[in-house]
């Protein structure tokens, strides 16, 4: 058995009755009072997430945008100093290598953020597709020494921002400030998240996560300001649609498949996948991300089958109970011709059809 | 810390079982509802089942785990617990009261033998942890 990777807070999670669990690799907590008790806690007030996990890398150099350019889908020639940009790299077959955030420190200086299981696939990559005879980069992976902090909800501002020396409601959403002093830590302060909710992203030295973790939630007792784990980020995120790398995304499904044409941008130029991608695009995808409710009882999870008639027609990605609508609902992917809202479906569950319908997303929009 | 009642025999897999002539009612342990966390759905056996002993009834589900419920004693399915359909959260509020999940008229007490007493349970636990 492979030893637990542990994030920089792992040793304060059970004073804070964290229940730790194999996330993945990561001694990560699951959840600390409970899940649904936790998703309502942010939904309604404000939480605190340790997404130290995540993936950090620098790369720098001349030829840094021309180089991101090449390997996005996004258009990152668009970006400015101080703003942040989602986008995947694809393979050249369309599939999805990773699903990440591009942040523009400077002209030449940009931030990846990455899913913590795919560091050494992303890494891998950009090696892979750097011509060092053409661009003049550097890669670096600052993972291990930067932690990551999210505080998301609708109290997140008023609780962070007397900790701050910088008016954070000057950050719009997807921008950022790096050398922020929070409660004395220097931090890149960023008005992102996972959770569908407002919220910042704060990334600092992994020397000085907890000093910053327990500095937040004692500014945030008067606000009702909980540590969340990380059951309830994704449920939270699975309501608000956004995509999770390894069920909505992966090497076999495309940007385009899982509903992501906006961050697929074919007017900028090439880029890798781009070809295949196109081709998606003028004929069609056979596949096509819906989300749907159970009718009848009974509770869908990622890799149940899904049913047409008694014909198979795709799969869940992701499915849940949801917190904040009180019903089973789920996500799928699933044959282009039954994808309307309104179609039934039946969800092979232990051997069994159970209806669902195919409704709305996001399941919770704000 | 979980709950152990004194006058519960328990299973390995963390049902409890309450004995009165020769029905068993069976639920599932302070320890394991506190292990799953949020219980959202319960598929409960239908009444007049026939079953074998650590037989798999249906399952408890809570957000993020999907779990077997098995019953530790032969017999016949004569009650359920029809409140779990729409309040699976019982389990966890009242998992030796509210939340028990069926009663079994059994065909051979002496399977009750091979439970575990309350303090044999409580060891068992400590050990998982």
């Amino acid at each position: 058995m492979q030893e637990l990777r542990e994030t920089p807070l792992f040793p304060i999670y059970k004073q804070y009755g964290a229940k730790v669990i194999d996330f993945g690799g990561w001694a990560l907590p699951v959840q600390f009072q409970g899940i649904i008790e936790e998703h309502q806690q942010v939904r309604e007030h404000a939480g605190l997430f340790d997404v130290s996990h995540m993936g950090q890398i620098l790369v720098t150099g001349k030829d840094a945008e021309r180089f991101l350019q090449y390997i996005s889908t996004n258009d990152i020639s668009k970006l400015t100093d101080n703003q942040a940009m989602y986008t995947f790299f694809c393979y050249e077959d369309g599939g999805t290598v990773d699903d990440l955030l591009i942040y523009r420190l400077s002209e030449e200086r940009y931030m990846l953020v990455v899913n913590a299981a795919n560091i050494e696939k992303d890494l891998e990559w950009l090696h892979k597709q750097h011509r060092a005879d053409t661009w003049e980069v550097s890669i670096n992976d600052i993972s291990e020494e930067t932690a990551l902090l999210a505080i998301q909800g609708p109290k997140s501002l008023e609780i962070l921002q007397p900790l701050a020396n910088y008016d954070l409601a000057q950050i719009k959403r997807f921008r950022f400030v790096e050398q922020v002093n929070v409660a004395g830590v220097e931090a890149l302060v960023s008005r992102t998240g996972y959770t569908g909710e407002d919220g910042f992203e704060l990334y600092i030295a992994a020397k000085d996560a907890i000093t910053l973790w327990e500095a937040i939630l004692d500014a945030g007792k008067a606000h009702e300001l909980a540590p969340i784990g990380l059951g309830a980020r994704d449920t939270l995120r699975f309501e608000a649609k956004l995509p999770l790398y390894g069920q909505e995304l992966n090497k076999d499904i495309s940007p385009l498949e899982a509903g992501l044409d906006y961050f697929v941008k074919f007017d900028k130029g090439d880029f890798v996948g781009r070809g295949a991608l196109l081709q998606q695009k003028q004929t069609g995808v056979e596949r096509k991300l819906i989300g749907f409710e159970m009718v009848e009882r009974g509770v869908p999870r990622a890799g149940y089958h899904v049913y047409n008639d008694g014909k198979q027609i795709g799969t869940v990605t992701t499915g849940s109970f949801s917190p904040t609508l009180k019903k089973n609902i789920g996500l799928a992917l699933v044959g282009v011709h039954y994808a309307d809202i309104g179609q039934e479906l039946d969800i092979e569950i232990r051997n069994k059809y159970v209806k669902a319908r195919i409704i709305e997303t996001p399941f919770l929009s704000k | 810390m979980a709950e152990v009642r004194e006058e519960l025999k328990y299973s390995k897999d963390h049902e409890w079982v309450i004995v009165e002539g020769k029905r068993a009612k069976i639920g599932i342990s302070d320890y394991a509802q506190d292990s799953l966390g949020d219980i959202v759905f319960i598929e409960l056996p239908e009444v007049g089942r026939e079953i074998t002993a650590n037989e798999n009834i249906g399952v408890v589900e809570s957000v993020k785990a999907v779990s077997d419920i098995y019953i530790p004693v032969s017999g016949t399915v004569v009650e359920v617990n029809e409140a779990l359909e729409d309040s699976p959260e019982l389990i966890n509020e009242s998992p030796y009261d509210e939340g028990w999940i069926c009663i079994i008229e059994m065909s051979d007490s002496s399977e009750l033998e091979q439970l575990l007493s309350a303090k044999e349970y409580d060891g068992f636990t400590k050990e998982e942890e």
